[in-house]
């Protein structure tokens, strides 16, 4: 009897250590883990070199970082921004088979403001990087006019391709693509944007590579100015995105790449370089003005605001340090930080996230609504001028109006080509919008005096 | 018969224990009994927090123990093993909120720290503390940072 009892006492023992020590051994085991992780551990499996292009390649060294690259591919909405993914059955002009939502479908009145030019037959929601080649190759706007080479240079990895067009010189490169056709362009680039685009292959350094920012940031920091030699770390990870998230436009018959930065970043500043010197894009086909296309200036937009200001980064909101295990990695899937408010926002402001999401989209209903306003400006002032014009007025009687179409409609299209609706730069971007509309109305008075 | 049986049961028992022991040592187990700011940093999550306080105005005068934890051997050592318990827990399952927040206790224990060192201003400002300090009234309301970034 006594044996008996202490028979099931030992097994009782024996069953209780060994879930005791299981747990032991698997506690151990997850410690070893952490620790391994954290050693922060780099295996070069294989050697890069400063011709390496395919992001694969160097996905091999550094997979946590190449797995949030890749997916850049999702399509996510956010209220007045990200994309939808819209079906479409693909030709053979246009193998894609999902593209983003039509801009111009959401809001016709950019017909009216871009008549004439390419956008006003095809203009989509932006994607994520991973689109940003074929979204450019297929886009009906290249069927509506020829594009030069130049617009390679922000659509694809064009470090390689440039630096062996040049034969080693980067520069050189750059303007023997500016000046090809964009087809024969788009045949000597393979990918997107890739790793070699802003890291260095050896030190994994963040370094700047386009030829147009490295010549544009020279008009504001000075004319020996060299970005990859004098700017901080914590300019470099704004510079690297300011690389192609900026204005710009195609100086002289060489087509040659230019950031309007000579009078300064805001948008005013730039129109007033753009007066200078005469440039327009086209000519609008409903009104005759000489008229100009704004690009995606964020770089310019966060340049004003308060962010900037702090000395915080695009990479600080938009690639925020994200945990992996016991590491800490900037997380290389780009996209909006209000996808990704805990690490993008909350690192600083400590509120809910709903709270944070509600500050930023006031910010951006407002803007909108400012936006909604500005155009509406902007298109009476085109209908008046279309009126005036048919009543027979002479190009002469018409040309003040149309100076102040070209001015208004340049202000209004900043701010409507800017990706953030405003949160860049919340007060800068009610200036540009009111100046806008003050134009609009201006217009309108130059025509009531001519008649 | 008997003795076999006290010697199986204390094999078993002390593979148990020696795992346990190892494991704790392999794990720094006795850093967090200790003072120094660097177990802290032990796991990595509050690596940023640590390198922060380096650089701060407080790191001559005040380490992780002295505002996070109350004075008085009894209340140190229970709040210690409470958020020792719970870190622990939290970095092993890896389900916790990024960035890391303070807990509603453990803030109050580091508003009764600033008022603790600071009694002299914090009198003048603050005569009649009610017995929670309000959010109001806090201190690292407006002096955030002067321990670390958050």
């Amino acid at each position: 009897m006594a044996n008996r009892r202490r028979f099931w006492i030992l097994i009782a023992i024996v069953l209780g250590v060994a879930v005791l020590t299981a747990g032991l051994t698997a506690l151990l085991v997850n410690i070893f883990e952490h620790k391994q992780e954290a050693r922060n551990p780099f295996y070069r499996v294989v050697e890069l070199t400063d011709e390496t292009v395919d992001p694969a390649v160097w996905g091999k060294n550094f997979p946590l970082q190449y797995d949030g690259y890749k997916r850049t591919v999702d399509q996510v909405r956010t209220r007045y921004g990200g994309s939808e993914a819209v079906p479409r059955t693909p030709t053979n002009a246009d193998p894609r088979s999902v593209v983003a939502q039509s801009r111009l479908e959401e809001d016709p009145r950019l017909k009216t403001m871009w008549a004439g030019y390419a956008f006003s037959v095809d203009f989509r929601e932006e994607r994520g990087h991973a689109y940003m080649l074929s979204d450019q190759e297929f886009t009906e706007r290249q069927h509506f006019a020829k594009q030069p080479g130049t617009c390679i240079h922000c659509h694809a990895s064009v470090y390689v391709p440039y630096k062996r067009a040049g034969g080693g010189d980067l520069i050189k490169g750059f303007e023997k693509l500016n000046q090809m056709t964009y087809f024969e362009a788009r045949k000597l680039v393979t990918h997107p944007v890739a790793c070699i685009d802003c890291h260095d292959p050896q030190t994994m350094q963040l370094r700047v590579t386009r030829p147009g920012f490295i010549e544009g940031i020279r008009a504001v920091k000075g004319a020996n100015y060299d970005v990859n030699r004098d700017a901080t770390r914590q300019e470099m990870r704004a510079f690297v995105c300011g690389q192609c998230h900026v204005e710009y436009y195609f100086k002289g018959p060489e087509k040659r790449l230019t950031y309007p930065w000579f009078k300064g970043l805001k948008a005013d500043e730039i129109l007033s370089y753009y007066e200078e010197t005469g440039f327009k894009d086209w000519q609008h086909a409903i009104t005759g003005a000489p008229v100009l296309k704004a690009q995606h200036p964020e770089f310019e937009m966060w340049n004003q605001g308060i962010h900037a200001r702090s000395g915080v980064a695009c990479a600080d909101c938009h690639m925020p340090y994200t945990r992996v295990g016991a590491l800490k990695i900037s997380d290389h899937h780009v996209r909006s930080p209000v996808l990704n408010l805990n690490n993008a926002c909350q690192t600083c402001h400590k509120w809910p996230e709903e709270e944070l999401k509600n500050r930023i989209e006031t910010i951006q209903s407002r803007t909108s609504e400012m936006r909604g306003v500005a155009m509406d400006a902007l298109v009476a002032l085109i209908n008046d001028i279309q009126r005036a014009k048919t009543a027979g007025a002479t190009d002469a009687q018409l040309a003040p109006a149309r100076q102040f179409q070209r001015k208004a409609q340049f202000l209004l299209d900043f701010i409507e080509a800017e990706n953030s609706m405003g949160f860049h730069a919340p007060q800068e971007a009610a200036r540009v919008l009111v100046h806008s509309v003050d134009y609009s109305r201006k217009g309108q008075e130059a025509l009531r005096t001519a008649r | 018969m008997k003795s076999a049986f006290l010697i199986t049961a204390a094999v078993l028992l002390g593979i148990a224990g020696g795992l346990g022991v190892f494991t704790f040592g392999y794990a720094k187990g006795a850093s967090y009994l200790g003072h120094d700011p660097a177990a802290c940093a032990n796991c990595h999550v509050m690596q940023a927090h640590y390198d922060d306080w380096r650089h701060s105005s407080h790191r001559s005068v005040a380490g992780c123990n002295d505002c996070h934890t109350p004075p008085g051997l009894i209340p140190k050592y229970a709040v210690k093993a409470k958020n020792g318990f719970w870190h622990s827990f939290y970095f092993t399952t890896g389900r916790f909120h990024e960035p890391i927040q303070i807990t509603p206790s453990n803030r109050a224990v580091t508003e009764k720290a600033c008022r603790n060192c600071h009694a002299s201003i914090v009198q003048a400002i603050d005569p009649i503390p009610a017995h929670r300090p309000s959010d109001a009234l806090s201190c690292i309301r407006c002096h955030s940072t002067v321990g670390h970034m958050r």
